[in-house]
C-alpha cells in the first residue's frame, strides 16, 4: 500500500479531529482574521432599514429552532438591534413552535440593552399552526390572527400594535429561516400582497433562495454566519456581542482546512490509479 | 463557582454542555451514551411542541373563543371554531382501530386546502416570477452595462442549457446533446455552491456549539473551580 492508497483509506475520524481542532483553536486563542466587505445583498437589507422612518414597523418571523441558532439568532440579535436603534416597531412571530422561545430571547436581550419597552417598543405574538394560512391571515387582519401575544396579554391593547392591522402596515418583514417556509412568506405575502420582504437563512439554503433576489422577490439576503457577521460590522456590532464576527475566524480556518482535504484527496484519488480502475 | 450566575441558568449550563458531548461522541462512534441524549432530544422536543401549541395555539384560538370571548378580543362565543376543533379531535380516532376512517375526513380537508394553496403559490412564486426574470437584456444600453449584459447572456444560455439537460423525450445528440453537455457545466457549477454553502452551513453549527462550551460552560462554570 502506498502513500496515496494509505491517505484514501485515512481513517475519518482523523478529519474529525482536524476539523475540531481548526474550530477549537482559534476560539480559544481569540484569532481575529479580516472579515472582508459585506455581501450586497446583505447590504440591501441594511439600507431598507436604515431608509425607514421611526415609527414604522418591521415584522421578522422567526422561524428556526435552536438547532439553527449559531447561524440565525446572531442574525436575529443584530436586525433586531439596528430597527429598536432606529426607533422601528418590532413585531415578532413564529412559524416554528421552537421560535417563540427564541423571538422572546432575541428581543428580551436587544430589547434590554437599549431600554426598549415591551409592548410598546416590540412584541411577541408567538406561535401560530397554519404556516400559509397564517401568512394569509395577516394580510387580512393581524389582530384577528394574534389576538393576543405569546404571554397572554391583549393585542390590541398594546401600543407597538396601534395601527397596525395588515400588511399595509408592515413595512419589511424579514424571515428568518431554516426550512422551506420563507417559499410561503414569498408566494402569499410578497407575491399575493405585495409585502417587501428580506430573508436572514440558513448557508445551506442560500442557493435556492439566490434566485429570489435575482428577480427582485426578496428586497435582500443575508447569509448563514457570514451574513451575520457582516451585518454586525455594518451595525458597528463588535466584542463579546458579536457572535457572528467571533465565530468567522474559525470559520475561515475550517475552511482553509476543507480545501487542502479536498485538493490532497483529488490528487491522493488521481495519484492512486483509482481512476482508471473505475472506468 | 460564579455567584452572578443563577442555579438555574448553571444547572443548565451543564446538562446543556454534557448533552452536547454526549452527541459528540457519536463522532467516535456509536454509544449509549449518544442514545440517551438523542431519546432526551426527541423527548424534550415533542413535549415542549404540545406545550407551545396547546398554551400559543389551541388556547387562543379554540378554548377561549369558545369559553372566554374576552380575552381574544370578541363580544361573545364564536362557535364556528368548533367545526375546525372537530375536525381535529377526529384525527384521535386512529387509536379506535373500529373507527379510524374518520381520521380521513381532515386529512382529506388539509389535503385539499394544502393543494389549492400550493398549486397557484408555485405558479406566482416560482414559474412566473422566475421566467420573467430570464428575460433580460443581452445587449449592452444605456441601462444595461457590457459586464450586465454578458451576466443576462449566461443567465440565458444557463437556463436554456440546463432545461435542455433535463428534456428526456429524444435521445441528447447533436445540438441538443451539446446544449445538456453545457447544462451539466451549469449544473456542476451550482452544486459546487450548494456544497460550499452546506460546508459553511455545518461548521457554523460546530463553532456555534464550541463557543457555547468554551466560554459559557469552560470559562465560566468549570475553569472558577481550578482556581481561574
Amino acid at each position: 500500500m502506498n502513500i496515496w492508497d494509505r491517505l484514501l483509506a485515512l481513517d475519518r475520524r482523523w478529519v474529525f479531529m482536524g476539523i475540531a481542532l481548526a474550530v477549537i483553536i482559534p476560539i480559544i486563542t481569540g484569532l481575529t482574521l479580516p472579515l472582508g466587505k459585506p455581501a450586497p445583498p446583505t447590504v440591501a437589507v441594511y439600507d431598507y432599514i436604515e431608509a425607514l422612518q421611526p415609527g414604522d414597523v418591521v415584522m421578522f418571523a422567526i422561524d428556526y429552532g435552536p438547532s439553527s441558532m449559531p447561524e440565525l439568532h446572531p442574525q436575529a440579535l443584530a436586525m433586531v438591534r439596528h430597527a429598536l436603534e432606529k426607533d422601528l416597531r418590532v413585531l415578532s412571530v413564529s412559524l416554528n413552535v421552537q421560535g417563540t422561545a427564541l423571538a422572546n430571547d432575541v428581543l428580551q436581550t436587544v430589547g434590554d440593552e437599549l431600554g426598549a419597552v415591551d409592548g410598546t417598543d416590540y412584541v411577541n405574538l408567538g406561535f401560530k399552526v397554519g404556516g400559509s394560512a397564517v401568512i394569509l391571515g395577516i394580510g387580512e387582519d393581524i389582530l384577528t390572527v394574534y389576538p393576543t401575544t405569546a404571554d397572554g396579554r391583549r393585542t390590541r391593547d398594546l401600543p407597538a400594535m396601534y395601527g397596525v392591522s395588515n400588511y399595509g402596515d408592515i413595512a419589511l418583514v424579514i424571515d428568518l429561516a431554516a426550512s422551506n417556509i420563507p417559499g410561503a412568506w414569498i408566494a402569499f405575502a410578497k407575491e399575493r400582497y405585495d409585502q417587501d420582504i428580506a430573508l436572514g437563512i440558513t448557508a445551506v439554503m442560500a442557493t435556492d433562495f439566490y434566485p429570489y433576489l435575482q428577480s427582485n422577490q426578496i428586497i435582500g439576503l443575508v447569509n448563514g454566519l457570514k451574513g451575520a457577521a457582516e451585518y454586525e460590522a455594518l451595525v458597528g456590532l463588535a466584542g463579546e456581542d458579536a457572535l457572528g464576527t467571533l465565530g468567522m475566524s474559525a470559520q475561515s480556518i475550517a475552511h482553509l482546512l476543507i480545501i487542502v482535504l479536498v485538493i490532497v484527496g483529488n490528487i491522493a484519488y488521481f495519484a492512486s490509479g483509482r481512476h482508471r480502475a473505475r472506468r | 463557582m460564579p455567584e452572578a450566575m443563577p442555579l438555574e441558568q448553571i444547572i443548565g449550563t451543564w446538562i446543556a454542555a454534557f448533552l452536547t458531548l454526549a452527541i459528540f461522541s457519536f463522532l467516535y462512534r456509536d454509544n449509549p451514551i449518544y442514545k440517551f441524549a438523542e431519546h432526551v432530544f426527541v423527548g424534550v422536543s415533542a413535549g415542549y411542541g404540545v406545550v407551545i401549541t396547546w398554551r400559543e395555539a389551541v388556547v387562543p384560538d379554540l378554548i377561549q373563543p369558545l369559553l372566554d370571548p374576552g380575552a381574544v378580543d370578541l363580544a361573545g362565543p364564536n362557535y364556528v371554531v368548533l367545526i375546525p376543533g372537530a375536525l381535529g379531535m377526529l384525527m384521535f380516532s386512529r387509536f379506535f382501530p373500529r373507527y379510524d376512517w374518520l381520521s380521513r375526513w381532515p386529512i382529506a380537508f388539509v389535503m385539499g386546502y394544502s393543494s389549492g394553496l400550493a398549486i397557484p403559490a408555485a405558479i406566482q412564486m416560482s414559474l412566473l416570477p422566475q421566467l420573467h426574470a430570464t428575460l433580460l437584456p443581452v445587449w449592452p444600453n444605456g441601462d444595461t452595462s457590457a459586464w450586465m449584459a454578458f451576466s443576462n447572456l449566461l443567465l440565458f444560455v444557463g437556463v436554456l442549457c440546463t432545461l435542455a439537460y433535463f428534456f428526456f423525450s429524444r435521445e441528447h445528440k447533436g445540438a441538443l446533446g451539446v446544449a445538456s453537455k453545457v447544462g451539466i457545466f451549469f449544473l456542476m457549477v451550482a452544486f459546487g455552491a450548494g456544497f460550499g454553502n452546506t460546508v459553511m452551513a455545518r461548521v457554523s453549527l460546530l463553532i456555534g456549539r464550541v463557543q457555547f462550551l468554551y466560554e459559557d460552560w469552560w470559562l465560566a462554570l468549570v475553569r472558577p473551580w481550578f482556581g481561574g
